[in-house]
């Protein structure tokens, strides 16, 4: 079997499984309490929360555990809008978001809030001098992410940083769900970014764990209010053996990674040079440092996305489309339409997405696989050949 | 020494089976539940057969059951949101003075964007009237909120005669079972519940992880937006080997089972008032030992020691109790609870502990516990007769 859906989800680490397992036997009290239980469980909890600020670089007091990106990126937005109502009700982010992003955007639109959606190129980019074109005097918060979720298109979060200076009170948040691990940590933590999601389950962490980095000194209203854990900022009983599992989790993403995402470029690349001789391939994810190196999108015109996610999995190959949120509806990529592909060719388009355990020997499995299925592909097609 | 844990109201450890079950889901059923392809499927399948466990818990359909991230996702949501749903047939909430701060922080945020709340007193045994709550309902109260069993004292609420009593009132029943679930028996058609949270790790299961169910007809807005999980109504890569857990401390829980702990647990209420009476301590119980309360929790007032002494001394003795609600994170605030029961000039305020049983908790434990209170009690009260 080859798991190529790491963007989907990861499978937990083995050795983050074994955290998690000692743990819940050993350290379950509510670091609330203020008993020894209680006090092994906070002393744990805060371990586990310095030890993710210096793998990354940051603060203790920076680090909030929640539940997970879509909870991150939830709270972070309309915190923003609570927090900041009085100084304006404009909000900016790209077409691009996922839908954590996009959703909590139309819902902030609903409760009276306006939202600039910045287009993107062919490549998926934004281009900073729209982003400067559409901050208005009211403008709180500029959103972007790190790396998209559906092609791998790394944002130009440097030029959004270095302008941004010029706007000191306006939150500018990033959705690094995709972009953790990936040899880019210097953009993600540019010295303008204000807040930042992350996701426990996107590199081998539990499933339900998460966290934001929230600068010092900016302030969020809480999503969830209750029992004042977590600085007062997100209540509800914290899930230690799951931060310490996520913890770990962070740690061995970290370990080597230059060396690991080189590993996943070449494997992306070794792909993607397969691929693009095909005539009915339309690739959309490039062979350049602008891109991630752990995704590639690309499309097999006139076959149907899920058609050929099955004829993968045939081959115990598992691939998806586009990104798993919106492929149980078969709906177009909204990236791909952010970048005006036309349905035809959008609905046509999959997703291979890596992590550090894949191997060159699993990409010429999946090229010798591609060689196999296309003639199949090549028959289904309705696109007359050229 | 072997640590004794009498803190079961603020977490209960993982049962073995829970655990198992947890990692095994971690190992073997990684796929994203929401994925097209067979991996995928199969979370999806453990996703469904757990929903439908928890959903015939409480006597639900499986699509009314939304899974949470705890009891604070779901209270907060069901609140909230309804409030945001509801703003054109009311801008009225009751709830009780004795709730859970995961209920009472969104209705003061409720309060601060012009919606009006009813808290509802309790009597000296920690219950609302009834009298007190057809009073306060009016035409234009869209949400009543009251928990079923509280988290200091253990009082149970009179959820079958509210739900009986809203039935026919456009105010939708929450009710916040997060210390009920485990050990009374739930009926969301009989009780015409229309909301109900819980959270999984306060019946041996995992943290972070409950649900809320929400009678169907009862569209709230999703507090989490994103993907398309949870039919929409909850956003957010599912936690299957969570809630794959969380289905298994449920299946734990049977009728019996909950029959069995309420049983057994009484007796230690009984064994540690008779104790620490045949040992002359000067002590109250906060609330009332009827067998209808939660049995896992027992609240009393030791006379003349405070709270935070006889707390760190139990410590010292390898014995955890609670102060109050461990959820006010780690603060030593005097508690709302007690306030309501008895006000806040009562010296059983600043002098009250909690002591709450779980599965494990055996006699011999309790016996250790009566003893050691003994100990500290008449220690301190030499100290100060020396003085
Ligand atoms: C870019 C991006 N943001 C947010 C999320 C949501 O994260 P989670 O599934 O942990 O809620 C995802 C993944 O689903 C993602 O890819
Ligand atoms: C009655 C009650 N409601 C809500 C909660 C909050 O649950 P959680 O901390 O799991 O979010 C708790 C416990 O902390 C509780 O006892």
């Amino acid at each position: 079997m080859i798991y190529f859906d790491n963007s989907a989800t990861t499978m937990a680490d083995p050795e983050v499984i074994s955290t998690y397992d000692a743990v819940s036997k050993q350290i379950w009290g509510n670091p609330s309490s203020l008993h020894n239980f209680g006090e092994q469980a906070f002393n744990l909890l805060e371990q586990s929360r310095q030890q993710i600020a210096d793998l990354l670089g940051v603060s203790l007091s920076e680090i909030l555990f929640t539940s997970g990106g879509t909870e991150g990126d939830n709270w972070i937005l309309k915190g923003t809008a609570l927090e900041k109502r009085q100084f304006g009700n404009h909000l900016i982010t790209t077409a691009v978001e996922h839908p954590a992003i996009h959703n909590s955007m139309e819902q902030l639109k609903d409760l009276g809030f306006e939202v600039t959606y910045l287009p993107v190129d062919e490549h998926g980019r934004i281009n900073v001098a729209d982003l400067k074109a559409a901050l208005r005097p009211t403008t709180i918060l500029v959103s972007v992410m790190a790396v998209n979720n559906e092609i791998g298109t790394i944002q130009p979060l440097k030029e959004v940083g270095d302008l941004l200076k010029d706007y000191p009170k306006v939150h500018f948040h990033v959705d690094a769900v995709q972009g953790i691990g990936k040899g880019i940590s210097d953009l993600i933590f540019n010295d303008r970014v204000d807040f930042i999601t992350f996701s426990g389950h996107k590199f081998h962490a539990p499933r339900g764990t998460g966290f934001i980095y929230a600068k010092r000194g900016k302030r969020i209203a809480p999503l969830l209010s209750g029992g004042g854990q977590e600085r007062n900022l997100r209540s509800g009983t914290e899930n230690v053996p799951a931060i310490a599992a996520m913890a770990k989790g962070l740690r061995l993403l970290l370990t080597d990674e230059d060396k690991k995402v080189a590993q996943q470029r070449a494997i992306r690349d070794h792909i993607l040079d397969h691929v693009k001789n095909y005539p009915l391939v339309t690739l959309f994810s490039e062979e350049n440092e602008s891109f991630a190196p752990h995704i590639l999108c690309f499309a097999i015109r006139g076959v149907r996305g899920e058609t050929i996610v099955h004829a993968f999995e045939e081959q115990g190959i598992f691939i998806s489309t586009t990104s798993a949120c919106s492929s149980k509806k078969h709906m177009a990529s909204s990236t791909l339409s952010a970048m005006r592909i036309p349905e035809a060719i959008s609905t046509s388009a999959i997703r291979v997405s890596l992590d550090e355990h894949n191997t060159m020997a699993e990409a010429d499995e999946f090229n010798a696989a591609f060689d196999k299925l296309y003639d199949q592909f090549k028959k289904l097609s309705n696109e007359t050949a050229k | 020494m072997k640590e004794i844990y009498l803190d079961n109201a603020a977490t209960t450890p993982m049962s073995e089976a829970v655990l198992t079950e947890m990692t095994d889901k971690m190992r073997n059923v990684y796929g994203n539940a929401s994925t097209l392809y067979g991996l995928g499927r199969e979370s999806h399948t453990v996703l469904e057969q757990s929903r439908h466990i928890i959903a015939q818990s409480i006597n639900a359909t499986d699509d009314e059951i939304v899974f949470t991230s705890g009891g604070t996702e779901g209270d907060n949501t069901a609140i909230i949101q309804t409030a945001i749903a509801r703003k054109k047939e009311g801008m009225h909430l009751i709830t009780t003075a004795v709730e859970h701060q995961a209920v009472l922080q969104p209705m003061l945020y409720l309060e601060s964007l012009g919606y009006e709340v009813t808290y509802l007193p309790v009597d000296a045994t920690g219950h609302i009237s009834l009298d007190d709550l057809k009073n306060a309902l009016r035409d234009d109260t869209i949400l009543v909120s009251i928990m079923s069993g509280n988290n200091e004292v253990g009082s149970v609420m009179p959820i079958h005669e509210i739900g009986e009593l809203l039935k026919d009132h456009q105010a939708w029943f929450h009710t916040d079972a997060v210390q009920a679930y485990g050990l009374l028996d739930i009926d969301v058609q009989r009780d015409h519940i229309d909301m109900l949270s819980t959270s999984a790790h306060k019946i041996n299961g995992p943290k972070m992880v409950g649900f809320l169910y929400k009678r169907e007809g009862v569209n709230i807005p999703s507090l989490l937006k994103g993907g398309e999980q949870e039919e929409k109504r909850r956003a957010g890569t599912e936690n299957v080997p969570a809630i794959a857990g969380f289905a298994k401390a449920v299946e734990e829980i049977t009728s019996a089972e909950k029959a069995a702990r309420q049983e057994k647990y009484a007796g230690f209420k009984q064994q540690i008032v008779e104790g620490l009476k045949a040992n002359d301590i000067a002590f109250e119980v906060n609330g009332d030992l009827d067998r209808s309360e939660l049995q896992h929790v027992l609240n009393i007032w030791i006379k003349g020691i405070s709270t935070y002494v006889m707390q760190t001394n139990l410590d010292l003795a390898g014995i955890a109790i609670s102060g109050g609600s461990a959820c006010t994170a780690g603060s030593i605030e005097p508690s709302h609870v007690l306030t309501a029961m008895y006000g806040d000039d009562s010296p059983r305020i600043a002098e009250s502990i909690r002591i709450s049983f779980g599965r494990g908790t055996t006699a011999e434990e309790i016996d250790q516990l009566i003893a050691s209170i003994t100990a500290i009690v008449n220690r301190l009260k030499k100290r100060s007769e020396v003085k």
